[in-house]
């Protein structure tokens, strides 16, 4: 049996309860997942301001925290933490290990993500509208490709302690261990799709344990402050059991891993990744006593020719101001300043194409959906509008014109004086942006390695 | 025949590639199931949220787990990193769908 801890789902998720994994989880292997298209934007964000960052902010407190349990129960870590820039992740692993007394310690970088080079301004980008990367209008970032366990397999080949990787495919992260702990063979295609789907469940850390479930009085879930990341127990022939540390927080049951299987899914019987096609559709899955859900008869067939790249161009600067009112007719008042600020601020050009005034508190989330956007033209709260006692008028947007952002904030704080009646709590901020679309690229042309370091 | 919310029979989940977000739908009670997807079709969807969905909307049905995937492209103002929201991921669209109403017989225990 295998066993695969995850230590985090995310680009921020939690620590202690990783350390806490690492510690008592008895595992072969501990994986942290920290890219999403947002993080992955973030890396390249902090690479342009510091040629030495761009990996996970927390990779150095999560090896710190981790390196020495590992070590000494023999659990091997494999991780994403490199983001956009893996040999200055794999350093400092190497400097913390260094740092710990782990002599000896191999960090094993995969590199060869990062295609930028095998772009063209001509390439179309089909999550828009199949437009080129020349019609976008903003410079090019950086292009990652998702890499699969063809490149993450050589890496743990050399034996080492940590694998550290770039974007590569979410599952292929836990895949890849299977595949090199039972041999299976890279077109076994139902076994990478029963290896896929155990990838998948785990990959989002404790939204398989409680996380990002609870509805208090009709899905409680016990001790969520303390939840902790979930174990994958996994057979040879991958089946697996899902189940977590008995003293943590959180809970596995059958409804937190159905929710997790179609998580970021479209067809269930055609999930995408480098390794395979898999096949979600006729899964089972088993609650085997408490904590402990079963899930088997996940398929796979050949996995696709094309890879999905990640393409990020630098967007200029994002901005977002806020100002609060309170007590009576407070939303009337914060409509109002939403209304003097769509006047005021559509009269730039530059400001108005890419601009939204949101009411936090009343409509921010589904605005159009629930009740027409405030306008000059409707100055009565239109219908949707509940009551409230405090309300934030917030608004955002993205320029590659700092000058323009900095108007918008100004015209935000302004109201404290020229505005309704009570403006209070003015915050407002400009962030650099990063905007980010897919394209696909051949295969073959991807030529993924390893870089070994020793501590 | 009465309406009640969604949120009282299913629970669900969303997530997002790019400018495409997926709801699944969750029958607490197998028994609602058949229900729910006689009257959560794609159609229902899109209609109910004509200004929010700019694309089309497609469902998918594991019936043996009493769960429904509704994949609606389009949907997210560009995706995480060029929407304008509060909320770039659409992680609160499973909470937007279990608003809307689903009408069960009188003598139906949910």
């Amino acid at each position: 049996m295998l066993r695969l801890g995850c230590g985090a789902g995310f680009s921020s998720d939690r620590l202690e309860p990783a350390i806490d994994l690492a510690e008592k989880g008895k595992l072969d292997f501990l994986v942290f997942e920290t890219i999403g298209e947002r993080t992955l934007a973030f890396g390249h964000r902090d690479r342009k301001l510091d040629p030495k960052k761009g990996y996970n902010p927390q990779l150095g407190a999560r090896m710190r925290g981790v390196l020495e349990h590992c070590k000494a129960n023999g659990t091997r870590i494999v991780t994403n933490m490199g983001v956009a820039n893996v040999p200055d992740a794999a350093k400092l692993t190497i400097e913390i290990a260094r740092e710990l007394g782990l002599k000896g310690l191999k960090v094993a970088a995969v590199l060869g993500d990062e295609v930028t080079h095998l772009l063209t301004p001509e390439t179309r980008l089909f999550d828009n509208h199949d437009r080129m990367i020349k019609e976008v209008g903003l410079p090019l970032a950086g292009a990652n490709v998702y890499l699969g366990i063809d490149a993450i397999l050589p890496a743990l080949e050399t034996g080492a302690d940590v694998v550290i990787t770039g974007r590569v495919a979410d599952p292929s992260l836990f895949l890849s261990p299977m595949v090199h702990r039972y041999g299976w063979r890279t077109d076994d295609w139902d076994a990478l799709g029963r290896g896929t789907l155990v990838g998948h469940l785990m990959e989002c850390g404790m939204q398989i344990t409680g996380g990002y479930y609870a509805d208090p009085g009709i899905k409680d879930v016990p001790r969520l402050a303390d939840c902790g990341y979930p174990i994958a127990e996994i057979g040879a022939d991958g089946s697996a059991v899902i189940t977590k540390l008995a003293d943590a927080g959180g809970m596995v049951t059958k409804r937190t891993v159905k929710e997790q299987m179609l998580y970021e899914v479209h067809d269930p019987a055609r999930y995408l990744t480098p390794d395979v096609t898999a096949d979600f559709s006729k899964v089972e899955v088993t609650e085997q006593g408490r904590d402990r859900v079963s899930v088997a008869n996940a398929r796979g067939t050949k996995r696709p020719d094309m890879l999905k790249v990640t393409v990020g161009f630098d967007g200029g600067y994002f901005a977002e101001a806020g100002v609060s009112y309170a007590g009576p007719n407070c939303i009337a008042r914060a409509k109002l300043a939403a209304d003097i600020l769509n006047e005021r601020l559509r009269r730039h050009s530059a400001i108005a194409r890419q601009m939204r005034v949101d009411l936090v508190g009343v409509n921010a989330l589904h605005q159009t959906a629930l009740l027409d956007g405030p306008s000059v033209a409707h100055p009565q709260p239109a219908r949707g509008y509940g009551t409230s006692e405090d309300v934030r008028v917030r608004v955002a947007m993205r320029s590659t014109d700092r000058a323009a952002c900095e108007t918008m904030l100004w015209e935000v704080e302004a109201l404290l004086c020229c505005g309704p009646a009570a403006g209070g709590g003015y915050r407002g901020q400009i962030t650099p942006s990063v905007v980010t679309h897919s394209a696909l690229i051949e295969r073959e042309r991807v030529k993924p390695s390893v870089e070994v370091f020793v501590a | 025949m009465r309406k009640i919310k969604l949120h009282e029979i299913a629970h669900a989940r969303a997530g997002d590639k790019g400018n495409t977000s997926n709801v699944s739908v969750w029958a607490y009670d197998p028994g609602d199931y058949l229900l729910i997807k006689q009257q959560l079709t794609a159609e229902r969807i899109k209609a109910a949220f004509p200004r929010l969905l700019q694309g089309p909307v497609v469902r998918y049905e594991l019936d043996h787990l009493h769960g429904l995937n509704f994949v609606m492209q389009e949907a997210l103002e560009g995706g995480v990193n060029t929407s304008l929201g509060l909320d770039s991921h659409g992680k609160s669209w499973s909470s937007l769908i279990l608003g809307l109403e689903i009408e069960v017989p009188d003598n139906a225990l949910a």
